[in-house]
């Protein structure tokens, strides 16, 4: 497997910040995780993945950020730039909410105070300002999720990977949280690459929504979602956003036979 | 798209926030729980009293009121005898000495092993038997070895009460470090961490509670290891509570040796609270202590 790591200069125009061509997963124990996925995710795009459980969306995210290596194919991507939120806010239980945000830049070795200034925009940013010397186990999991988004938007990204990333909070909490990604978004330009099981969530918060088969999973169809930014709460009662979505569910249900 | 240019002045106020807190909750302290300690307590004074007057003479034949003194004479000859008194009170001092000691060798040794044990699955494998292994060794069995290699007084006792308070610091340790979350190691292979810095600053923390725990059992033993090796290791001008009973054994006396145990016991629970208040200021502010890993 080649991979190629493009410059931050190469990724300015129209070239994608993440891209996907042909890629195949098996893993050591024999599953076939993907098969032949090819796609790309340009700055300014915000795309979500919807397919059945156990299709392999995570591993698409885990081989974009390096964590998994795919079996073949290419993913070219900057790596330096890349944020992640996971499907549990994964916080230090030790570190309090300033300090766990500081973390990813400390990992870099971003200087102390740069660092300092970093964290404490993202807090503000995602809301959580006067909660700096909290601990963990004092949040809730909503703002738990906050911390985490902000954790990554201090090493300001270019591409922006989140797996599932609301799937245990309550509906009312995800829809601020959906919000609030809308924002970051429209703020930093980045690329998106978002994965969930939630039809309305995908099409309210995408430019792109693409559709995966069961496994070993591929990309089956590509909707692109007209909807202009900043996105309402109520455009998820809009008769276009319900046609939309009736569409993907009705592939999704072809992606699971 | 610089997200410190957009950041500027840009901040989001959702509703009902603050109601997301979860404030830390505290117990009231109720008179009900002392109920408990105290029925146990008086349960063991009243056994106490019946193994003096009829328990060891019923159940085994023999003479209770000389081998089980009532807990007023023990008190008398240990507490209100001033040789006694000063007796023990100079042997707690290096008792304390021994098991302190060893405590300190012990953790500093047995962090290290833990950490050595944590770098490879095959190390931790190779180790582990003779980790066991140091449990069961019988101390009066290498007693001259001890002898001939540390002396007959501080050394060998330091040598006892870090072989007697190892296992549990290097086990506790090993297993928190162990029981890191994945997706927490995720987050270090993201930024491509060394393992010097995921040590320091993912596994030893997570640790913390269960290094703790390690503490609080290594520190009881420690007093035991202390107390056992004052008993082997009498040289030395130092006599610690170990030896201040072997004196009153040999002699037969059993008030002034009750009162002995009774002070080292004493010495194990106060070295295990006080660990208990550390670990409360070290990792109470986020760890519950019920539930283990978040």
């Amino acid at each position: 497997m080649t991979e190629t790591r493009a410059s931050v200069m190469e990724t300015a125009r129209d070239a994608p910040a993440l891209s996907f061509q042909g890629v195949s997963m098996v893993f050591p124990d024999g599953t076939h995780a993907l098969n032949e996925t090819s796609f790309d995710v340009r700055p300014g795009e915000f795309v979500t993945v919807v397919g059945p459980s156990g299709c392999g969306k995570s591993t698409l995210l885990k081989i974009a950020s390096g964590l998994n290596k795919a079996t073949r194919g290419t993913v070219s991507v900057d790596r330096s730039r890349i944020g992640y939120v996971f499907q549990d806010a994964t916080l230090l239980q030790w570190r309090n909410v300033l300090r766990n945000v500081e973390l990813m830049a400390e990992l870099e070795d971003m200087p102390k105070g740069e660092r300092r200034d970093k964290a404490l925009q993202a807090i503000k940013l995602v809301g959580l300002t006067g909660f700096e010397t909290k601990y963990p186990k004092q949040l809730s999991g909503g703002m738990k999720m906050r911390a985490s988004l902000a954790r990554s938007l201090v090493l300001d990204p270019s591409v922006f990977l989140f797996d599932e990333p609301f799937g245990a909070v309550d509906e009312i909490t995800r829809e601020y949280l959906n919000d609030e990604v809308i924002k970051l978004f429209q703020l930093n330009g980045f690329a998106g690459l978002f994965i969930t099981h939630s039809i309305s969530e995908a099409v309210f918060l995408s430019t792109r929504v693409l559709v995966m088969s069961a496994r070993p999973g591929r990309i089956v169809a590509d909707f692109a979602v007209p909807f202009e930014y900043p996105r309402r709460p109520e455009l998820r009662f809009e008769p276009a956003f319900a046609e939309l979505s009736g569409k993907i569910s009705h592939e999704l249900r072809g992606a699971h036979s | 798209m610089s997200a410190s240019a957009g950041m500027q002045g840009l901040a989001f106020t959702p509703p009902a926030l603050a109601l997301e807190l979860v404030g830390p909750s505290k117990r009231p302290f109720k008179l009900s729980r002392l109920v408990g300690p105290v029925v146990v307590f008086v349960l063991f004074i009243a056994t106490w009293y019946f193994m003096h007057y009829w328990g060891l003479r019923w159940i085994f034949d023999k003479n209770g009121e000389r081998l089980i003194p009532l807990p007023t004479d023990v008190w008398d000859a240990t507490v209100m005898s001033k040789i006694t008194r000063d007796d023990y009170i100079d042997g707690i001092g290096w008792t304390a000495v021994a098991a302190y000691g060893g405590l300190l060798i012990t953790i500093v040794l047995g962090l290290l092993l833990a950490v050595i044990m944590l770098q490879a699955r095959w190390v931790e494998g190779a180790i582990y038997p003779y980790l066991v292994a140091l449990q069961a060794i019988p101390v009066l069995a290498i007693v001259p070895i001890i002898y001939v290699v540390f002396g007959g007084s501080m050394s060998a006792r330091l040598f006892v009460c870090v072989m007697i308070s190892f296992f549990p610091i290097v086990t506790n340790a090993l297993f928190g470090m162990k029981s890191v979350d994945r997706s927490q190691h995720d987050l270090f292979t993201l930024r491509s961490s060394s393992r010097w810095t995921r040590l320091v600053k993912l596994q030893l923390p997570s640790a913390l509670p269960n290094i703790f725990t390690g503490f609080r059992i290594s520190a009881g033993l420690s007093i035991i290891g202390a107390v056992v090796g004052e008993q082997f290791f009498r040289g030395g001008s130092k006599p610690g509570v170990g030896i201040v009973i072997e004196k009153w054994r040999t002699k037969g006396t059993y008030a002034p040796l009750w009162g002995g145990i009774i002070i080292a016991c004493l010495m194990g629970i106060i070295t295990f609270l006080v660990f208990g208040v550390i670990q409360k200021l070290v990792v109470g502010k986020w760890h519950d202590g019920e539930t283990q890993k978040d």
